[in-house]
């Protein structure tokens, strides 16, 4: 029972975004851990204003 | 034991599905209840994504779990990122469920609940679906293309053209009938305008909250901005009984219009996490919860749905628009059983978080079967009101006359009895002045709704459900027209930028207020002519939208068609040929009538003709002579126009049969783009996310 809310709540803030940063930074460091120029990840507000323009850009509503 | 009990599942599955269609279908005239419809779809629904889709996707595609996605095989952390399936079907389901569904088939209740229900569920589960899942295919093993970019690659330059040509318009001409349906649920009324307005700064507030104040929090910020719409809701029915304040929010439909036009500029021109984004969450959310409350108030409730299976204006004279039972039936739902629209966000869109091709079947038909119940569902809305309140809803006063009398002596001599008594209660019940002549079907679905909501959670407050209602379809009606006038500009941009290329900077100021303005004043034409039209601009609008939608799915069947022929897949290539032929017969005959047409509720030239006549005689009223010219205008652009989409149709379905041509007889052709084999990490369900 518990668990299965947990789930929930995990996919609810998956499919809102609200857990985008958290992802990102494992994607980060699982990515970009080996590369020449490490790059640190951005903060999370620049990150999300990112992430924001980007979902915009392009078809993402129809009617 | 266990295959057998599957089996005894499936063939229960059958009758029950075969008993509530034939229930529906051949139901006359006792009143029937809602749960026949629920039941009709889902058993629908449940066969053919358990027999069709999954033969599709196994026999006529070939979906391979262990082949990599452009997700996994491009994953760069932003664009690419292979994601949990669920999480794919909610946006996937969010971006191609927009108001649509919900004016459509409220719109096609004039000929009665039957020839739009069917339509909804075999249009959906034969072509809409197929249409979504096998573009989504297409695109996963194409690295995530878009259908113009398919077009052009496996077609021609004449296939992507037409593509990115109509791809445009269909954009326009949407945005322009989905703000007219918007300002004919506010015209003249303070409550919704009120609520309507109130929309933007509450999205500005969460915008600003998500951006500075707690930035990234996306759940908590989405939380305020529902609290303050209900509260907008509510606020609305102080405004209205206040004497001063109500007047600042008592608008005609033309200034309303100006405005609608004004904010989707704005919003083209704005940053994105100011207005477009934040008011993307909370129409989301408004759009998930409610059509969640409604199912369940459906189920609750089980209302009858008291419109008739047929009415007589299947011979084309019905008041909300003209036309035949066919095609117009097929032309008025096009979302919610086909949508062309949807192989916009089906290719690439959702195929970069794709993260195995065996969970296409479920996102591209699954999703799309979720829209076409929420069609029903509208379906079931508009037809339990009374059929003579809702032919006074949805007629306009230029059909049957501007006086109350004279409307439902009018309205009930159809054999649809209403009352001026009945729509005053019903109208004072809603807290709307009038009720009468509010065309555009969102009030109509708003007072079904309501009605609804009303018996199965609380009667008082019909007039606090109508206008949440109200506020529900404007508010992402308003995110369509939004974040379609961005794209529109980005898309102008992009072919401004081949003539002068520093056009194409999406952020050069000059470019971006330029290219906006354009693509505003582009769809802000077609809202104009449609508000100031005195038969209520739905019966000319609707039609050319629906037209257009079906055009592009049809471009999407053509490159689907085109691509399984060059497979060596002729003997399925019927799957997606059949509904393309299905579309090109009732565009071609939709348009056709459109154009030649001799009744002047149908035929563009004939109306065009006939009110010159009227000019000329001098039979026409001051006000409607003053715009007479325009009207005349206006009706020859949307003639051109509609030949114009059904020359595209054609342009692009005859090169793809001389592609196909090409390829049987031997000769050479355009070569598959598909991307190579590489093996996928996450065929195994627990590795993927």
């Amino acid at each position: 029972m518990v668990s299965g809310l947990k789930a929930i709540w995990q996919l609810i803030r998956r499919l809102s975004g609200d857990d985008a940063y958290g992802q990102y930074l494992k994607n980060h460091a699982q990515l970009h851990h080996a590369d020449v120029e490490y790059h640190p990840p951005l903060s999370k507000a620049e990150f999300f204003k990112q992430w924001q323009d980007r979902k915009w850009n392009g078809i993402k509503r129809c009617c | 034991m266990n295959k057998l009990l599957q089996n005894a599942i499936w063939v229960f599955v059958s009758v029950l599905g075969a008993s509530a269609v034939g229930g529906i279908a051949f139901n006359r005239g006792e009143n029937i209840n809602a749960l026949w419809f629920i039941a009709a779809a889902l058993c629908v629904y449940a066969i053919a994504y358990r027999f069709y889709a999954a033969w599709i996707a196994v026999t006529v595609l070939g979906v391979d779990e262990t082949r990599a996605t452009p997700a996994e095989r491009l994953e760069d952390g932003r664009d690419f990122v292979p994601t949990h399936k669920w999480v794919v079907f909610g946006h996937h389901f969010a971006a191609i469920a927009g108001p649509g569904p919900l004016v459509g088939p409220t719109l096609a209740a004039q000929f009665g609940y039957l020839p739009g229900t069917l339509w909804l569920l075999f249009g959906a589960v034969l072509g809409g679906c197929v249409q979504d899942m096998v573009t989504l295919f297409l695109s996963v093993r194409r690295d995530a293309r878009t259908l113009g970019q398919m077009a052009r690659d496996e077609l021609g330059p004449i296939g992507g053209t037409a593509a990115a040509i109509g791809t445009f318009i269909i954009m326009i001409i949407l945005i322009a009938v989905l703000g007219l349906v918007v300002v004919n649920a506010m015209k003249h009324s303070p409550w919704a305008t009120f609520t309507v307005s109130a929309t933007i700064p509450i999205a500005m507030i969460v915008g600003v909250y998500m951006r500075f104040i707690r930035p990234g929090e996306v759940l908590e910020g989405s939380l305020l901005g529902v609290v303050l719409l209900l509260l907008s809701v509510a606020g609305g029915r102080y405004i209205d009984g206040h004497e001063t304040l109500r007047l600042w929010f008592d608008h005609e439909g033309l200034t309303l219009a100006w405005w609608v036009m004004a904010y989707g500029f704005a919003a083209a021109i704005l940053p994105v996490w100011l207005l477009l984004a934040p008011r993307d969450y909370l129409s989301t959310y408004m759009k998930l919860g409610t059509i969640s409350l409604l199912a369940v108030a459906i189920i609750l409730l089980q209302p009858d749905v008291k419109m008739p299976a047929v009415t007589a204006f299947i011979d084309g004279t019905g008041p909300i628009f003209g036309g035949k039972l066919f095609p117009f039936v097929f032309i008025t739902i096009a979302c919610g059983a086909i949508s062309g629209f949807h192989s916009l966000i089906a290719s690439g869109t959702t195929p970069k978080l794709l993260g195995n091709e065996r969970d296409i079947r479920m996102i591209g038909y699954g999703a799309m079967l979720l829209e076409s119940f929420v069609a029903v569902m509208a379906m079931i809305a508009a037809t339990v009101l009374d059929p003579g309140v809702f032919f006074a809803i949805n007629s306009s006063a230029g059909v049957v006359g501007a006086d109350a009398a004279d409307a439902v002596a009018k309205i009930s001599s159809w054999g649809y009895p209403v009352s001026v008594e009945q729509m005053q209660n019903l109208a004072r019940q809603m807290g709307e002045a009038t009720l009468f002549a509010r065309t555009g079907g969102a009030p109509s679905l708003a007072v079904g709704m309501a009605s609804i909501f009303g018996s199965a959670f609380g009667e008082g407050l019909l007039a606090l459900w109508y206008h949440f209602a109200i506020m529900f379809e404007a508010i992402f009606i308003l995110t369509t027209l939004d974040a379609g006038t961005r794209v529109g500009r980005m898309m102008l941009q992009d072919i401004l930028g081949t003539v002068w290329p520093k056009m194409a900077q999406t952020a050069w100021t000059p470019s971006v207020v330029f290219s906006s303005a354009l693509v505003v004043s582009g769809w802000g034409y077609f809202l104009y002519i449609g508000v100031i039209d005195p038969n209520g601009g739905v019966n000319i609008l609707w039609p050319l939208f629906g037209i257009a939608n079906q055009m592009l799915a049809a471009i999407a069947l053509c490159v689907a068609t085109g691509i399984l022929v060059k497979s060596g897949k002729l003997r399925y290539a019927w799957v997606t040929g059949l509904p393309l032929a299905w579309l090109v017969i009732i565009t071609s005959t939709a348009a056709w009538q459109k154009i030649a047409s001799d009744d002047i509720r149908i035929g563009f030239f004939a109306a065009a003709n006939d009110l010159t006549d009227k000019l000329a005689a001098g039979v026409l009223p001051p006000a409607k002579a003053a715009i007479a010219p325009q009207l005349v205008f206006n009706l020859h652009f949307d003639a051109w126009l509609t030949l114009f989409f059904v020359s595209l149709l054609w342009l692009i379905v005859l090169d793809m049969l001389r592609m196909c041509l090409r390829y049987l007889t031997g000769k050479p052709v355009l070569p598959l783009t598909e991307s190579a084999y590489s093996t996928c990490r996450f065929h195994e369900d627990w590795m993927r996310d």
